[in-house]
């Protein structure tokens, strides 16, 4: 057997048996097929979605969202991280601030959000932005502070003015790190925001889910979660691959 | 600007000039420069204690417990001439590596001063430039790219591109010039660290256990290849070893200091000639034993 197609085929021969088993559940569960379908309905409803782009229609909405609370929660959690690793007394004044709000599930925030955001984007915007925030201001903060000190050393013995210390040692210092972070983050914030849309909004994977579900057609909402879980595994498969980049990949090594 | 500020007035004392603005800087620092050896260290009554932070008290009276400063450097005082070859040997602990940092500037000392050609070591500069023990190549840098760090603004792109590969060849790197350090082996990161170090000139060159860690060939090679560069650029170099026959062959002068709180017991000038031959110079072959003796080995096995 090839060694390069054995990872593919095996993966391939998983799926096969559990779709098996899920037929054979189905079969022989008391359920009708309408409360729970087994693979071959499912998989023709997935066409149907797929033909009349309701499917694109609602993948696309949740991108949307993920993908704009995720740049927002790097755009102020990134930075921030790297503020309090590097000055001791911001991190004694906000880190208590940060650790209090971080256990608060992103869920628990929606009435706030409704009532600040709306109905819409806005409020599963902001849901996303939560969840990704707190953990890359931590993870980012961790990663400046445990920056081995010798490369600060290397950078005075160079003359390297505060704006070089920042370039050219923390940031290419944290990347492997952060890209790590940014792979967990992204996993969460997917999650949150099936969960965010079938509270808060008219469109997306999770209210296609729920709105399958008040329409009684149980195919759909399988048609969902597959959807979920196969643009989960791409969002996160691009995530390895920023972690293989020249930039991140000495991280893994040294 | 302070620069100009540190150099013109003492230097118009000097050049006898009495309108400060009459003296051409081109001169000032000519003029300057004679007055001033480069390169040239004075170590006085340096002093270094460190303070035990540790927060579990072991028993009562404990002499090492929390709050108490734990002596490292105890009155150390020490000359060392421009362009000299010094090796620094010790036990293990005794602070050899703590008097290095604070010579480049990256420690301060409890009491006393290290002069650097005549002025007070204030921090880090490029000056001295410190090679490491270990990992003190930039790891999300190629060689090219640590190498260039000293360089970095130099606005004639062209003579900086030369240099680089110039030094990067010299010590035989040439073909790695994009390899990060992790694709090197350690006698090669080494070797970087060297390339680095010499490129921008330094006055000073200071390295902490430069040879750890290499297997006993590549431990030669370098060594070897210290030693010519030595020759060759003829900058002050202080290189802490614990490693004795290391210090004897590579030094112009040796250093061998206690154990914690250390002072020097020994500090003698080596003025034997490359290649450094222990069977032809007796001297040396005494010195050795001595050194020996004086670190608390004896060779019965």
């Amino acid at each position: 057997m090839d060694s390069k197609n054995s990872p593919f085929i095996l993966s391939l021969l998983a799926f096969s048996i559990v779709l098996l088993i899920w037929e054979l559940t189905v079969r022989f569960s008391g359920w009708s097929e309408h409360v729970f379908p087994g693979p071959s309905i499912v998989i023709v409803s997935f066409w149907e979605l797929i033909a009349d782009g309701t499917l694109f229609k609602h993948s696309v909405a949740s991108l949307f969202r993920v993908t704009a609370g995720f740049y927002l929660a790097m755009f102020f959690g990134i930075p921030l991280g790297i503020f309090l690793g590097r000055l001791e007394t911001a991190r004694l004044f906000l880190n208590p601030i940060i650790q209090f709000l971080r256990p608060i599930s992103p869920l628990a925030w929606i009435p706030l959000s409704m009532l600040w955001f709306g109905i819409g984007d806005k409020p599963a915007v902001f849901l996303i932005f939560l969840s990704s925030f707190f953990p890359l201001v931590v993870s980012t903060t961790i990663a400046v502070s445990s920056i081995n000190p010798i490369y600060f050393q290397v950078a005075s013995n160079f003359n390297f003015s505060r704006s070089e210390v920042v370039m050219k040692i923390v940031i290419p210092a944290i990347i492997p790190e952060v890209v790590t972070a940014l792979r967990l983050t992204v996993t969460i914030a997917w999650l949150v925001v099936v969960a965010a849309e079938m509270i808060a909004v008219q469109s997306g994977l999770g209210y296609l889910i729920l709105d399958s579900r008040n329409a009684l057609r149980m195919d759909y909402v399988m048609d969902g979660m597959i959807a979920i879980g196969i643009i989960g595994l791409f969002l996160d498969n691009i995530m390895r691959k920023l972690g293989r980049t020249d930039s991140a990949f000495w991280g893994s090594v040294a | 600007m302070p620069f100009t500020s540190t150099f013109i007035i003492p230097c118009s004392i000097f050049c006898g000039s009495k309108n400060v603005s009459e003296v051409n800087l081109f001169r000032t620092l000519k003029c300057y420069e004679g007055t001033r050896t480069v390169g040239h260290i004075v170590i006085k009554n340096l002093k270094k204690e460190f303070t035990n932070r540790r927060h579990v008290r072991r028993d009562q009276d404990d002499p090492n417990g929390f709050g108490k400063s734990i002596p490292v450097l105890n009155n150390i005082n020490l000359e060392f001439e421009k362009g000299e070859m010094v090796c620094i040997l010790g036990p293990s602990g005794c602070g050899k590596s703590t008097m290095l940092r604070i010579i480049a500037g990256f420690d301060t000392s409890t009491s006393g001063q290290v002069l650097i050609g005549g002025r007070h070591v204030k921090g880090p500069s490029s000056d001295n430039i410190f090679v490491f023990q270990h990992s003190g190549l930039l790891p999300w840098m190629t060689v090219w790219q640590n190498v260039e760090l000293g360089l970095r603004h130099m606005e004639d792109n062209e003579e900086k591109k030369e240099k680089v590969q110039e030094y990067i060849e010299m010590v035989e790197l040439e073909g790695f010039e994009d390899h990060y350090p992790y694709q090197l082996s350690g006698g090669m990161q080494r070797r970087a660290e060297l390339a680095r170090a010499i490129v921008v000139n330094p006055d000073i060159l200071i390295m902490d256990e430069p040879f750890s860690g290499l297997d006993f060939l590549t431990h030669m090679k370098i060594r070897e290849e210290v030693v010519n560069m030595h020759e060759l650029f003829g900058k002050t170099t202080l290189v802490v070893t614990h490693d004795i026959d290391d210090a004897l062959v590579m030094g112009d002068r040796i250093v061998v200091m206690s154990g914690r709180p250390s002072g020097v017991k020994l500090e003698k000038k080596l003025d034997f000639p490359h290649p450094r031959n222990f069977e032809k110079e007796a001297e040396l072959r005494e010195l050795r034993d001595e050194v020996f003796l004086m670190l608390g080995v004896s060779y019965a096995v």
